[in-house]
């Protein structure tokens, strides 16, 4: 096949980086151009009696200072969680939450400016952790939500588990923690915002989601959104940690409107500690009932999550520590309860995988030690439970193309697992796990019916082709994406293509770099839109060539005659030959995901139109004096449908997997208390580099990735997502190792020596949560499995 | 500081003249007395290249190097740097063309983000120089001080062992592909 589809291309945008010629937000600079600081909260709760800014008004170069009183409206990325303002107004509710903004002539001006704000404070109780929140109804961090500091429960019956678990050959409870942990992209977030010569006030900013920056800041700003335009820059990685709109954002903005100048804040590497948005600490009990041959016939996963002091993405959060746990194994019946509590520490959102690896980390695990008690190898049971292709899911998801089996038997064949599992000798061990992910949402995060992506084609009668989209490049190469599958539609090179992404003037809506929606959703929007430019191509051509429209080839650079590929023209000459029948030749292509099966409230979390799936094998050597657990490799298998390029999926993977290591056996976004002379304030225990580990050169060890292809029809060219799917297996995968290599049970991640040592030495030969704390769960939606009748919508009954 | 080192000399509205060579070309600018080497490169030289993470001397990403050595420019006071000379990302290339680490790190998917690629690449150049036959061993230890949260480092390796052989007159060679495990690969544009 001569297009790029598959091939191993230096990808559009690689030069750039490695010359050090792209420009990331915080490289852009304008003459005249002030910069700001935030003064931040240094208590954890509290609410603000006044803000003196005599002393801040009077140092040397400040030019303005803003207030709570500047953004009476509030934000928030979630419909439902409009509970920020861009700076706080009448409470603070974590250390770091910004209060003021100065804006100086120069960065230093504005650091010392800021650093005399004065701000008095009655101080709050502060809510430390989901169980102080839950037992603390007052004072309340937010005056919304469900009741006391719970910022969502949730609870769903798919069938009477109660009855299969009495039912069950044994019933199998376990208690997980999976330990909140941070993005920490290299680039730490920054923002230009400037108003055009033409009065088009301008936002160039680190975000994932310029689409809803560009919502939000309309919202905030009181300006219509045509008035705003937001440019997203290629990002020095996100994994989640930039796809809220954020208050630096639209403060700098306001601050931009009110001094009539380019105005740029960049945050330190510790207030990006502060911005978190990362992965909710989660406590889980899950239960299980199997029968004889140890098939699921019930179970049940309860969650609660350290929501931190926001709302962010926490509902859909909330949602997606139950939505996905049905995709992997044949599962009869499915019991879900969430709850996602309100604390006084940095909100919580999505990071890579958002909300699916803590209950991935506790079933894996679950099902390890069901295997153990059965007496079954952890692999042959996953592969004899796999979900069947093209299947529903107890909670009503449509699964299309399955690769999981065949990740399965991947991962097994390349590590050797049926003759050394259970079989290493002391200290050394296998792990496996597998996993499912969503290839984007089914529904948009505000409800309306319009497409999830959009690209627009222009076509020039020199042979120049420009691709317009929203998409957002955060490092994952989704602006090769765009070029690539339009080259192949086309007959031309990636290179070929001009991109323009990130820009809410210039690009229809793409609705942003996250649940692992682009290559899927805009590659669809490219495919159609790129099919539409080359039927205006073929027509002109088969007029000229004198063929039928059916016989017109695209390949290399040339549009021709397939039964004589020596007759053709070249694409610069196709393009003017179309122009000239029919006009300027630009098209547009659009995406809309198949509506959802689920027909209850709260069903719209978890649709997808493919499913990706991966496998993995973990082996590690554990040192039982010491504790620490060195990973020795890791065989990945994962199903990407069509992998468009082979150097940058793998990339993807391998990426996957190295932060999935983090997490499992260093990473944590942890806190502590500062002793009653120093305030006594909740703060960050780690917000440096230096403190929160992340895995280095050192740390990683050879990875063995394996890609299983099996195209999906709803995919462009069959691909499925990569960015997040492979993170997922990991963290499990290491912890069952673990057990494989010294018998004991780390039920909390990280897997540190410390708490190696701790298992090593209890009796349970266990660490990890003991007891889940007392909920008050809603009333829950029960609906049936679609095996046991109904049609996706909920009977509202009282349990 | 090393007191041996000439004192600059302090300019109008407290600035210091700072004379120095960056990428072979002499500058001379005057800089505010706080400022690090990154801040002076980024801001008053305008070159973005070199990149900032931390301001700490944690991540790595802002690796130039100074007389030859590997430095972390947020780490370096600019004052120290008079008559010194710095090598940035973009000074590795001379022309048009890529450097063959440049080149490596481009074709094998050593960059995704590209964030950490300007430091990765002037340690491995730094490396490189020393020992153009590394073993992976000695380019893990080498760039131990280089944060990447996107690639988990295995195809950064591989295209500095790629760049080596070239430095050391090989031919360029093609990147490692994951093993693929096909099934009727022509599915069509999809939908």
């Amino acid at each position: 096949m001569p297009g790029p589809v598959g091939k191993p291309l230096r990808r559009i945008d690689a030069r750039g980086k490695v010359t050090g010629e792209t420009r990331f937000a915080d490289d852009l600079s304008l003459p005249g151009m002030l910069h700001m600081k935030l003064a931040r909260s240094t208590v954890p709760h509290a609410r603000i009696l006044g803000v003196d800014l005599a002393a801040a008004w009077a140092a040397d170069g400040v030019r303005a200072v803003l207030t709570g009183a500047d953004f009476p409206v509030p934000f928030g990325i979630l419909p439902v969680s409009q509970d920020e303002h861009a700076l706080c107004t009448d409470k603070v509710r974590f250390v770091g939450d910004p209060v003021a903004a100065v804006v100086a002539v120069d960065e230093l001006s504005a650091e010392e400016a800021a650093r005399l704000v004065e701000v008095r404070y009655e101080l709050l109780a502060t809510i430390a952790s989901p169980e102080e929140a839950l037992s603390t109804r007052e004072p309340r961090i937010h005056e919304y939500g469900d009741g006391g500091n719970v910022h969502k429960a949730v609870a769903f019956d798919f069938g009477d588990v109660p009855a299969a678990l009495a039912g069950a050959e044994q019933v199998f409870e376990d208690l997980f923690f999976y330990q909140g942990n941070t993005h920490l992209a290299l680039e730490q977030h920054a923002t230009l915002a400037y108003v055009d010569p033409d009065g088009l006030l301008t936002i160039a900013s680190c975000t994932q989601t310029p689409h809803y920056l560009h919502r939000a800041a309309a919202k905030v700003l009181g300006l219509p959104a045509n008035r705003i335009r937001v440019l997203a820059p290629p990002q020095g990685g996100g994994f989640g940690g930039k796809t809220d709109p954020f208050n630096h954002e639209i403060v700098a903005a306001k601050a931009a409107l009110l001094t009539g100048r380019p105005v740029k804040i960049a945050l330190t590497r510790e207030e990006v500690f502060l911005c978190h948005r990362g992965r909710h600490p989660v406590l889980m009990r899950m239960r299980t009932g199997v029968d004889r041959e140890g098939r699921m016939l019930g179970h049940s996963v309860e969650t609660l999550l350290d929501g931190g002091a926001y709302g962010s993405y926490g509902v859909a959060s909330t949602f997606y520590t139950g939505a996905l746990e049905t995709v992997t194994y044949r599962m009869d019946r499915y019991r879900f309860r969430g709850c996602r509590t309100f604390t006084n520490k940095p909100p919580c959102g999505p990071k890579r995988g958002h909300g699916t690896p803590q209950p991935r980390f506790g079933l894996e695990i679950h099902i390890d030690k069901i295997c153990e008690k059965l007496g079954r190898d952890p692999a042959e049971w996953r592969i004899a439970n796999a979900i069947a292709p093209r299947s529903l899911t107890a909670n009503w998801l449509e699964v299309g193309t399955t690769g999981l089996v065949r990740c399965l038997e991947a991962v097994v064949a390349a590590s050797g697992w049926k003759a050394r599992f259970r079989n290493l000798g002391p200290g050394r061990g296998l792990g496996i796990a597998s996993s499912a992910y969503m290839c984007g949402a089914g529904l948009p995060i505000y409800f309306n019916e319009m497409p999830h992506s959009g690209v627009q084609l222009l076509l020039d009668r020199g042979g120049g082709v420009t691709a317009f989209c929203g998409s957002t490049e955060v490092g994952q190469g989704s602006d090769n994406v765009l070029a690539l599958l339009v080259a192949e539609v086309l007959g031309l090179s990636p290179s070929d293509v001009k991109v323009v992404t990130g820009d809410t003037s210039l690009a229809p809506v793409d609705l942003g770099s996250y649940s692992s929606r682009v290559t899927l959703m805009m590659g669809n929007a490219a495919v159609e839109a790129a099919t539409r430019a080359r039927e205006r191509l073929a027509e002109a051509a088969s007029a000229h060539l004198e063929i039928p429209i059916e016989r017109v080839g695209f390949a290399e650079g040339r549009v021709f005659d397939v039964g004589d590929p020596s007759r053709g023209v070249t694409f610069a000459e196709a393009v003017a030959r179309a122009e000239t029948a029919g006009g300027t030749v630009g098209t547009v292509g659009s995406y809309r995901p198949p509506a959802p099966r689920a027909r209850f409230k709260g069903g719209g979390v978890g649709p997808s139109p493919a499913y990706s799936f991966s496998a993995a094998v973990v082996e590690v050597e554990v040192d039982p004096t010491t504790g620490v657990v060195r990973v020795e490799k890791v065989w990945v298998a994962h199903d990407i449908g069509r992998a468009l390029n082979p150097v940058a999926v793998r990339g993807q993977v391998e990426g996957s997997v190295y932060m999935g290591l983090g997490e499992a056996l260093m990473e944590e976004q942890a806190f502590r208390r500062l002793p009653p002379r120093l305030s006594g304030a909740l703060v960050h225990q780690a917000p440096s580099m230096l403190d929160y580990k992340s895995p280095t050169t050192l740390d990683m060890p050879e990875v063995e990735t394996i890609l299983i292809e099996d195209p999906d029809p709803n995919g462009p060219f069959g691909a499925k997502e990569v960015g997040q799917g492979p993170l997922l297996p990991i963290p499990p995968a290491v912890a069952n190792a673990v057990y494989d290599a010294v018998r004991v049970r780390v039920d909390e991640s990280p897997v540190t020596p410390e708490k190696v040592l701790a298992a090593l030495r209890a009796p349970s030969r266990r660490t990890g949560p003991t007891s889940f704390p007392a909920v008050t769960w809603p009333e829950a939606l029960r609906i049936s499995p679609p095996w046991e009748g109904g049609d996706g919508t909920a009977a509202k009954v009282k349990p | 500081m090393d007191s041996s080192l000439p004192v600059p000399e302090v300019g109008p509205r407290g600035k210091f003249r700072l004379a120095l060579s960056v990428n072979g070309e002499r500058r001379e600018i005057l800089v505010d007395p706080y400022k690090t080497l990154l801040e002076v490169l980024r801001e008053d030289l305008g070159l973005t290249g070199t990149k900032h993470g931390c301001e700490l001397g944690e991540c790595g990403a802002c690796a130039v190097l100074l007389d030859g050595d590997l430095a972390l420019s947020c780490l370096v006071a600019a004052v120290e740097c008079g008559d010194r000379e710095v090598t940035t990302v973009e000074g590795l290339r001379d022309g048009p063309e890529l450097h063959p680490l440049q080149a490596a790190f481009a074709d094998h998917g050593a960059a995704q983000c590209g964030y950490c690629t300007p430091g990765m690449l002037v340690a491995a150049r730094w490396v490189l120089d020393r020992k153009p036959d590394a073993t992976r061993e000695e380019i893990a230890e080498a760039l131990s001080g280089q944060l990447c949260r996107c690639t988990g480092y295995q195809q950064i390796y591989e295209a500095v062992e790629a760049a080596g052989r070239v430095l050391r007159g090989e031919a360029p060679t093609a990147p490692r592909l994951p093993e693929v495990h096909g099934r009727t690969p022509d599915a069509g544009p999809g939908r």
